[in-house]
Formats: C-alpha cells, sequence, structure tokens
C-alpha cells in the first residue's frame, strides 16, 4: 500500500513537473495555428476555435523565413564540420601524444573557460572589420570553430583508448597521423556524435553574434530574422508563434532523435574524471 | 618515435590553438587595452581623439550607480535564481531516479526540452504567458485568486519572471548531470544500507547525499558562473527594464559597448565581471579541495548557451 | 550543409553586387520598397534592395554597419541622430546636389523641419516624413466627460483630464496614456516651457533649471493625480484595442499613428478620435512640440550619384504624397501638403498648425545617449523610486558624465583656435519657435 502511494506520488510529480515545462511549447503551437487576433482573446485561449496555417503560409512566403533556415542550417553546419575538426585533433592530442608543454596549456584553456564570451567580442567585432569579415558567413563562423568544451570532451575520451591498440600501430609502422585518421576517429566515433549535436544546437540557437556580425538582412540566421521579425509584427501574435515554432522545431527534433548521444556527452563532460 | 608523436602532438592541436589564440586571447587582451583609454565614438571617427585614461574607466564604475544596480541584480539573479534553479534539478533527478518512476526517458526527454531550444524563440512566448491581460500565467493563477500581476512591466516582479525562465530554460541540463551522478552511486551501497535496516530517509541522508557531494559542487560551480553572465535573458525579454530592474553586468556591458561604442568603459565593466568571476573560481577551488578528489568539468560552455 | 553555406555565401558575394542597397525603418519599409520599383522603372539600369528595420533596433544596427563597414547606401532615420553619423563622417553632405536638383526646392520644405537636418549650414538629409507629436483623443469620451474645447494651455488640459477622471469610459480606464519609459513628452512639456535642456554651449546637463523642473513637476503631477496610468510599453496592452475600448482618451504620438487607428480601429469609432495642437504652457503662447523628421542620408561612401537620384526620387513632393496614401504618414514638404489637401483636412490639420510651432532637441552627438538617460530617469521618478529634484539631480550628473568627452574635445579646439566654438552652436537655444 505504502509502495503504491510512494509511486503515484513519484509519477504524479513527474507529471506534472511534465505538463509545466511542455506548456509554453504547446501553448506556441497551439497560438501558432488559431487566427488572427484570437491569442490575445480575454480570457485566454488555450485552443484554436478553428485551426490555420495562414500565418505558416505567410512566413513562408511574404516574410521568406525558408530562406533564413536554409542559412541557418547552413552555418550551424558548416560550424559543425569545421568545428569538430579542429577540436578532434586538439582533443586527441591532448588525451594521447606527449608533447612540450601539453599540461601547461591544457591547463591555461580550462582557466580561460571562466572569461565571459562578451569580454572578447568588442574588440573581436573590430578584428574582422580589419579582416573584412563583418557582414559575412565567415564572420559568423570563424570565432565559433574552436571550444575548449569540445577539446575537453573529446580528451576525456582520448584518454580511454588502450595504449596498446595505438603501440600495435606503431609497431606496424604506421605514422601518428595515419593512426589517428584510421584508429583514433574509429574509436571515438559516438563521442564525435555528441560533439556534433552539441555544436550544432549552439550554432543553431546562437543569437548575439550572428546579431552583431550580420547587417545584411539575406543573411540573416534564423533567431536574427525572428527578431526582427518581433521588432516589426510585435502586434501579431499568432504569426510571432508560428516564427518560433518553425525556429524550434529543427533543434527539437535532432535531440529527440539524437538524445542518447546527448546524454553520454553530459555524463562524460560532467562527471567522469 | 618520441619526437614523431610530438611532432604530431603539435601538429593536431595547431589550429585549435590558433583559432583560440586569434579569436579568443587576442581580442581578450585588446579588450583589457581597451579599458585603459577612453575609446568612443569620436575616437572610432578619429583616433587622435583617444585618450589613454589609466584607470579612470574602473573608478567611474565605482561611482556609477548604473554598475551597482547591475551588479546587484546579478547577484540576485546567482544567489536566488542559482540556489532554486539548483535545488528544481535536484529534486527532477531524484523524482526520476526513484524506483517507481515510469517512462523515466520520456521525462528525461520533455525535461531536457527547453534546454536546447533557442531564447529568442521561447521568449516571444515567455513574453505572452507573462502578459499582465492576456497571459495564460496570471489567468491560471486568477482561477485561485491570485489577482493580476504585471510580470514583465513591474520592478518588484520583472527579476522573478526572468528567473522562472532561466529555470524553466535551464534546468533539464542540471537534472542530466545529477543524474548521472546518482546513476554511478555503487548499487551495494544501498544494499549495505538495507541491510543495516536504514528507511528512505535515513538511506537518502547517508548515501545519497554524501555521495552526491562532488556531482553537487560541480553543478553549483557551473551554475554560478553561468549564472553571473546573465544576458540573453533580460536582452530578450525585458530590455533590462522595467526602470533597471533587470539590468544585469553583461547586459550594461553591451549597452556601453554595442549600443553606445564606449568601448573602453565597456571593457572595464567586463573585467571587473571577469574578477568577480574569478573570486568566485577561487572559492570553487577550495570547494573542490575540500568536497572531493574528483577533477570537476567544463560543461559550462557547452550546450549552446554562447549567446 | 557546408556546401549549403558556401552556396549561400557565393551568391552574396556574387550576382547582385551592383544593387543599391537601401535601409527603411518600422513600417515605412513597405512603403518605400513599393515606391523604389517605381524608381527603378524609371531608371532601369539601377537596382534598388530594400531591407526594412524595426525601429527598436535600427540606431545599434545603422551604428554596428557603420563600424563594420557595411552601411546601406541610403538610409532613413531620425533627425535625432544626425549629429552622432555626421560626428564619425558617416554621412554626405547634400547642399550642392540639392541646390542644384530640378524636382527638389529648398524653400518647399518646412522650415523647421529641414532646419533639423541642417548643422553648421551643411545640410545633410532630405526630409521625408514629420515626426513632431502632438495630442490625439477620443471626442466622444471628452463630450460624455463635458470637456466642451480642445484645450490650448497645460491648465485646461489638466482640468479636461480631471473631468475625464471623474468619468471614465472603462474600470480600468485613465485620461492620458503617457509611456513610462519615453523622452518625448517631458522633453515636448519642457521646450514647451522654454527650457534649455543643456547649458554653455551643450556642456552640462540644465535639468535642475526653474523651466525644466516645472515642466517635469507638471508631467510627474499627472501620474500622482492618477490621470496617466503607471504602464510600461513592454506590458501595456495592444494599443489600438485599449484606445478603442476607452482605456485612455488622450495620447501624445505622431503622425504614423494616423493611418495606424484609422486601419485599426473599429469601423464604428472612425467619426470619434481627433488631434489637437499640443497645449500651451501659458496662454497667448503657440503650444510647441518637437522638431522631427525621418529624412533620408547617402552614406558617405556611397556611389554617390546613384544613391543621390534614389533620394532625390523618394523626397520628391510626390512621392511624399504618395507616402502618405499609402501608410498615412504626412510629408515634410508645403507643396505635398497643399496639393493632398492635408492642411484643411481633419485630423491633419492639427498637425499643419503644429509645424508652424517646432523647438529642435540639442544637435550634439551625444543626444541619443541623452535622451535614453531622460526617459530612465522620468521612468524612475514616475514610479515613486526617486523624487523629482533626486531625479533630476541625478539625470545631470548623468548627462554631464555623457559629455564629459565633449568638454574636452571644446576645450582642446579653443586652445588651438581661440575663435568662438563653431561646432557646438547650442541649436536647442538659438531655434526658436517659429510664429504661426
Amino acid at each position: 500500500m505504502k509502495r503504491i502511494a510512494a509511486a503515484a506520488l513519484v509519477n504524479g510529480l513527474l507529471t506534472a513537473g511534465a505538463v509545466l515545462t511542455l506548456m509554453p511549447f504547446l501553448w506556441m503551437i497551439s497560438a501558432s495555428l488559431m487566427p488572427t487576433g484570437e491569442a490575445s482573446a480575454i480570457p485566454p485561449r488555450f485552443l484554436p476555435s478553428h485551426v490555420t496555417t495562414e500565418h505558416y503560409r505567410v512566413l513562408l512566403t511574404r516574410l521568406a523565413l525558408g530562406r533564413h533556415v536554409v542559412v541557418s542550417l547552413g552555418l550551424a553546419g558548416t560550424i559543425t564540420v569545421l568545428g569538430l575538426a579542429v577540436n578532434v585533433m586538439a582533443g586527441y592530442a591532448f588525451g594521447k601524444l606527449p608533447f612540450a608543454g601539453k599540461e601547461r596549456i591544457f591547463q591555461v584553456l580550462l582557466a580561460a573557460l571562466v572569461i565571459p564570451a562578451q569580454v572578447s567580442m568588442l574588440p573581436l567585432f573590430l578584428m574582422l572589420k580589419a579582416l573584412g569579415l563583418v557582414n559575412t558567413f565567415a564572420g559568423v563562423v570563424i570565432p565559433g570553430l574552436a571550444s575548449v568544451f569540445g577539446i575537453f570532451l573529446i580528451r576525456q575520451h582520448a584518454r580511454e583508448i588502450p595504449d596498446s591498440i595505438l603501440d600495435a600501430a606503431r609497431v606496424d609502422g604506421a605514422s601518428e597521423l595515419t593512426i589517428f585518421r584510421t584508429i583514433a576517429l574509429r574509436l571515438l566515433t559516438p563521442i564525435l556524435v555528441t560533439l556534433a549535436l552539441f555544436s550544432f544546437m549552439g550554432a543553431w540557437n546562437d543569437f548575439l553574434w550572428p546579431l552583431v556580425v550580420l547587417t545584411d538582412d539575406r543573411l540573416y540566421t534564423l533567431p536574427v530574422a525572428l527578431a526582427n521579425l518581433v521588432g516589426e509584427h510585435v502586434q501579431e501574435t499568432e504569426l510571432m508563434m508560428a516564427g518560433s515554432v518553425v525556429t524550434v522545431l529543427p533543434v527539437v527534433l535532432l535531440f529527440v532523435a539524437l538524445q542518447r548521444y546527448y546524454v553520454a556527452g553530459l555524463t562524460a563532460g560532467g562527471v567522469k574524471g | 618515435m618520441l619526437p614523431e608523436r610530438s611532432r604530431a602532438g603539435w601538429v593536431l592541436v595547431a589550429p585549435a590553438l590558433a583559432a583560440i589564440g586569434l579569436f579568443f586571447a587576442v581580442p581578450v587582451l585588446a579588450a583589457l587595452a581597451l579599458s585603459f583609454t577612453d575609446f568612443d565614438i569620436y575616437a572610432l571617427a578619429d583616433l587622435d581623439r583617444l585618450r589613454v585614461v589609466g584607470l579612470a574607466n574602473y573608478q567611474r564604475l565605482l561611482h556609477d550607480p548604473r554598475f551597482w544596480i547591475a551588479l546587484r541584480n546579478t547577484s540576485y539573479f546567482v544567489f536566488v535564481g542559482g540556489p532554486l534553479s539548483v535545488a528544481v534539478s535536484l529534486g527532477a533527478a531524484l523524482t526520476l531516479d526513484a524506483r517507481t518512476a515510469r517512462w523515466k526517458p520520456f521525462f528525461r526527454t520533455v525535461f531536457v526540452l527547453p534546454v536546447v531550444t533557442t531564447l529568442v524563440a521561447v521568449a516571444v512566448v515567455w513574453r505572452y504567458l507573462y502578459h499582465p491581460r492576456v497571459g495564460l500565467l496570471n489567468h491560471v493563477l486568477g482561477w485561485v485568486g491570485v489577482p493580476p500581476v504585471d510580470w514583465l512591466g513591474d520592478p518588484r516582479f520583472a527579476m522573478p519572471a526572468i528567473i522562472v525562465l532561466a529555470i524553466w530554460k535551464n534546468f533539464g541540463f542540471n537534472t542530466l548531470i545529477f543524474l548521472a551522478g546518482l546513476q554511478a552511486i555503487p548499487p551495494r551501497l544501498f544494499e549495505a544500507a538495507r541491510l543495516d535496516g536504514a528507511g528512505a530517509w535515513q538511506t537518502f541522508r547517508a548515501v545519497t547525499l554524501p555521495m552526491l557531494a562532488p556531482t553537487f559542487v560541480l553543478v553549483a560551480v557551473l551554475t554560478l558562473a553561468g549564472y553571473f553572465q546573465l544576458f540573453a535573458e533580460p536582452y530578450v525579454m525585458t530590455q533590462g527594464g522595467p526602470g533597471s530592474s533587470t539590468l544585469s553586468v553583461v547586459l550594461l556591458m553591451y549597452e556601453q559597448g554595442f549600443r553606445w561604442w564606449n568601448l573602453g568603459y565597456a571593457a572595464a565593466v567586463a573585467f571587473v565581471l571577469f574578477a568577480i568571476i574569478v573570486a568566485f573560481t577561487g572559492l570553487d577551488r577550495l570547494a573542490r579541495r575540500f568536497a572531493a578528489p574528483r577533477q570537476p568539468a567544463v560543461a559550462q560552455h557547452g550546450p549552446g548557451e554562447r549567446s | 550543409m557546408a556546401a549549403a553555406a558556401i552556396a549561400v555565401h557565393g551568391c552574396h558575394r556574387g550576382g547582385d553586387r551592383d544593387d543599391l542597397v537601401l535601409w527603411a525603418m518600422g513600417s515605412e519599409g513597405d512603403a518605400a520598397a513599393q515606391l523604389v520599383r517605381e524608381f527603378e522603372r524609371a531608371n532601369p539600369a539601377l537596382h534598388v534592395r530594400v531591407q526594412t528595420l524595426p525601429w527598436s533596433a535600427a540606431h545599434e544596427k545603422i551604428l554596428t554597419a557603420f563600424v563594420g563597414d557595411s552601411m546601406p547606401d541610403a538610409f532613413q532615420a531620425g533627425n535625432t541622430w544626425l549629429p552622432e553619423l555626421r560626428e564619425l563622417g558617416a554621412i554626405d553632405a547634400i547642399d550642392a546636389r540639392l541646390d542644384a536638383s530640378a524636382t527638389l526646392d529648398r524653400a518647399d520644405f518646412f522650415p523647421g523641419v529641414l532646419d533639423t537636418n541642417v548643422i553648421e549650414g551643411v545640410t545633410w538629409g532630405l526630409p521625408w516624413y514629420v515626426d513632431t507629436r502632438l495630442l490625439f483623443y477620443r471626442r466622444d469620451l471628452l463630450e460624455r466627460a463635458g470637456v466642451a474645447e480642445v484645450p490650448a494651455t497645460w491648465d485646461a488640459w489638466r482640468d479636461a483630464m480631471t473631468l475625464l477622471a471623474e468619468h471614465p469610459a472603462t474600470a480600468d480606464g485613465h485620461a492620458i496614456l503617457l509611456p513610462m519609459r519615453e523622452w518625448e513628452v517631458p522633453v515636448i512639456l519642457a521646450l514647451g516651457n522654454r527650457a534649455e535642456l543643456l547649458r554653455d554651449h551643450d556642456r552640462f546637463g540644465n535639468f535642475r533649471s526653474p523651466p525644466v523642473r516645472a515642466a517635469f513637476a507638471w508631467y510627474l503631477d499627472l501620474f500622482t493625480r492618477g490621470l496617466a496610468p503607471r504602464a510600461s510599453a513592454s506590458t501595456s496592452g495592444n494599443l489600438y484595442q485599449d484606445f478603442a475600448r476607452g482605456a485612455f482618451a488622450y495620447y501624445v504620438t505622431g503622425p504614423w499613428n494616423l493611418g495606424e487607428l484609422a486601419k485599426r480601429l473599429p469601423a464604428e469609432l472612425a467619426e470619434s478620435w481627433d488631434t489637437a495642437p499640443m497645449p500651451a504652457a501659458r496662454a497667448g503662447e503657440p503650444g510647441l512640440s518637437l522638431a522631427g523628421v525621418r529624412a533620408w542620408w547617402c552614406r558617405r561612401r556611397a556611389r554617390k550619384d546613384d544613391a543621390w537620384r534614389l533620394i532625390e526620387f523618394l523626397a520628391a513632393p510626390e512621392r511624399q504624397s504618395a507616402l502618405t496614401r499609402l501608410t498615412g504618414d504626412l510629408p515634410a514638404s508645403r507643396s505635398a501638403w497643399t496639393r493632398s489637401g492635408l492642411a484643411d483636412a481633419p485630423r491633419t490639420r492639427a498637425f499643419y498648425a503644429q509645424l508652424q510651432s517646432l523647438r529642435a532637441t540639442p544637435k550634439i552627438p551625444e543626444w541619443e545617449q541623452i535622451a535614453t538617460s531622460i526617459a530612465r530617469h522620468a521612468e524612475s521618478m514616475i514610479r515613486g523610486e526617486e523624487t523629482l529634484d533626486a531625479g533630476l539631480a541625478d539625470l545631470d550628473a548623468d548627462v554631464d558624465q555623457i559629455l564629459a568627452k565633449r568638454r574636452w574635445l571644446l576645450d582642446r579646439a579653443n586652445a588651438v583656435t581661440p575663435a568662438p566654438v563653431g561646432s557646438d552652436a547650442p541649436s536647442a537655444s538659438t531655434a526658436e519657435p517659429h510664429a504661426p
């Protein structure tokens, strides 16, 4: 009897938590399907009187949000692929290869994590200006490539690769770079997926930097375009909600599909020594 | 053999170090240099109008009421919002970890969903939830007789509203870390406690809490460091208002920097915040030595919290 | 995905490099895009890309674009940003081109309006539509409350509001809506009270001076008496719905709301609202308002001939009339007013009168920062976080800090050339109101 009560309590709490967590999403979806004006009705409505996809049509046609979906996909994809390459190489080297000053450098990198990213933004902007990269996609991509978190994550996993495997390859005469390409990368694949997922989500959701760097509205990423839209159409609640759904949907789907890798990343980066 | 490995090591870290050096270290040093000048819109037009002012920006900062307001608001967010957020995460993790819990993967997914979503987008939704007249929140509170609150328009409620949003957005992340910590506790300890005849509460106090301490310290430090950098939530929700009730230190820095181009002053704000965070990470080291030998991790820049 | 990014990038870099880029803000952006199509038909060799930005982000965006060297060839903005952009060397003087223009005539612009785009005798922008503010009101509510006349003075205005408060139209109704975090209304009142906001050639704040203090006191009193709600812009409800349901009867705003109200108010209220010039501080004076205008400017490094042709086209009286048709905005060109009969039409007539009685804000690069500070301190005084005197003292301290660099530059310039300080002709203090 006590056990049943405990189970009821636990699952009741979880259900309540889930409802509270999901509520904003559910309302967002519901409001995005309401006829114009209904989301501001008094008393508030939970469900549309009739479902309309009008706002999504407006977004994709008149406001051409599709373009920004493509831009965001492209940019997040590029950052993911290039960043993965840079961080995996470094992470593996820090984990597995002896080189002078390795530990010292790694500690400096870790210490750099406490510097708020915004500190570097102002001079970075001036630097990119000097390089002619303001208002270009490269200006968005380049500063986001190397990530201390990514290097750390890979390093933790690289250290678990048994030396014996690497040494066997060395005895066979394989060069270090070949070993990295053929053996290490294969063994690190699961954590690569994790890092790719983190990078993609981070890049997709990033707002401030693209907002500052991109002035041409054709280059806007989806969050920047959405913020612009909010500024111009603030009275059109339903349209805003549709825009939010479009912005949030890709990362949510990606997360639901790959969440096991996401969890793996946190477990690895978070708790293991 | 060794020289080749060492050379390969350098080759492999070179791109990352170059990128970090060029696009992080150099700008940070440049920001430090800027903080000793009065670089502003006049200097931007003509470098002849730039003055090296020594510590004047830092002195001005100490006498700037808005800086103190920002620091007070940020502290409010860190020391009220932070513990609340950790408590919610811990509660969620313990509940999820309970043996009687069902559909665990589903609940876990739901809890992490807000973490991965775009803040700009969910902020649009929350602004309507918080709306004093047509918002869902006041409507629901009305059922239990709470009079309408102007969540984002009343200086007393704006920061609590930001805290609630931040907790909703972030708690899933720490929940996952706590879950991992809970699952790493060897089952034999629970077994031993059971054999000793310990009840649920006693087991929790004697086994779960101490074993969870390192994770707890880790989560607390990450949350502290992250929450000090409060920016995106007030930027998209309130722009620091009403009044200055949600002005954070980073928001003040952004405003001075990218709105007015007072780069010298903005850089000084940034470095003072940096010093504050370092002071707290110093505390973190103490706590770490105190709490556990395990190495803490660095997930704070991980899950898309760049903005 | 990498390929996609590069493809989009390539597309940006190639192809349309020859486009003229035009930035337009707010709801006028759509109108500008329509007018530009006409321009392209007249100039087949030129293609113009119109980008619209929300007003809330425009200032930051323009400055960032200047620093990042990615400014548009021509853009539309408010006159208060002019001194800043001039100081930066971001925009181009247009005197020679304006004087040589076949379609534009300097004298055709309202003098007080064109003057906002002139600094030290150099003209920088072409006024497009006026942004002066005055009184919008619900005539039916005023009649119901027993207010017979449009108030001509502050006293009469406050009496009318008091009557309204005694006969509220809705349970949560107020006499007037004054968004707390705005600088415009207190500044209009101060200028109307013949105050100088800054002193000593715009070197210091002057907010504790009696005329400014009196204006702020009168303004705060409206909140103390409960005539205006303590409502912030971010969370107040839908403005137009609130005006329609009678949540307030007075609102101080600009011409763009003529179009918005016509579009958004229910049909049965179409004849129930009107406009009036700002009431005067004292009887026998004209009520003053802000000399504000949204104008077209050219980027310093633009393709000058093409950019000029574009803004010359857009600022021509015909296009100003067209803009009025498209958005309800009011032209800055006098011939556009006569042509469209706006000077005698209901609602716009009040603006015509107001345009004869304007005063400008100080023409210094720091103005936008000062204005933001005014808005912030006004809000904290309204909320009662600061008393009137403490708030104005803080405001002065804040403004003095903002102007510190300016003082240094002026002193340095004076040390080099002991001539009178040319660059800081105190525009606010010399710009006399034009007699009606």
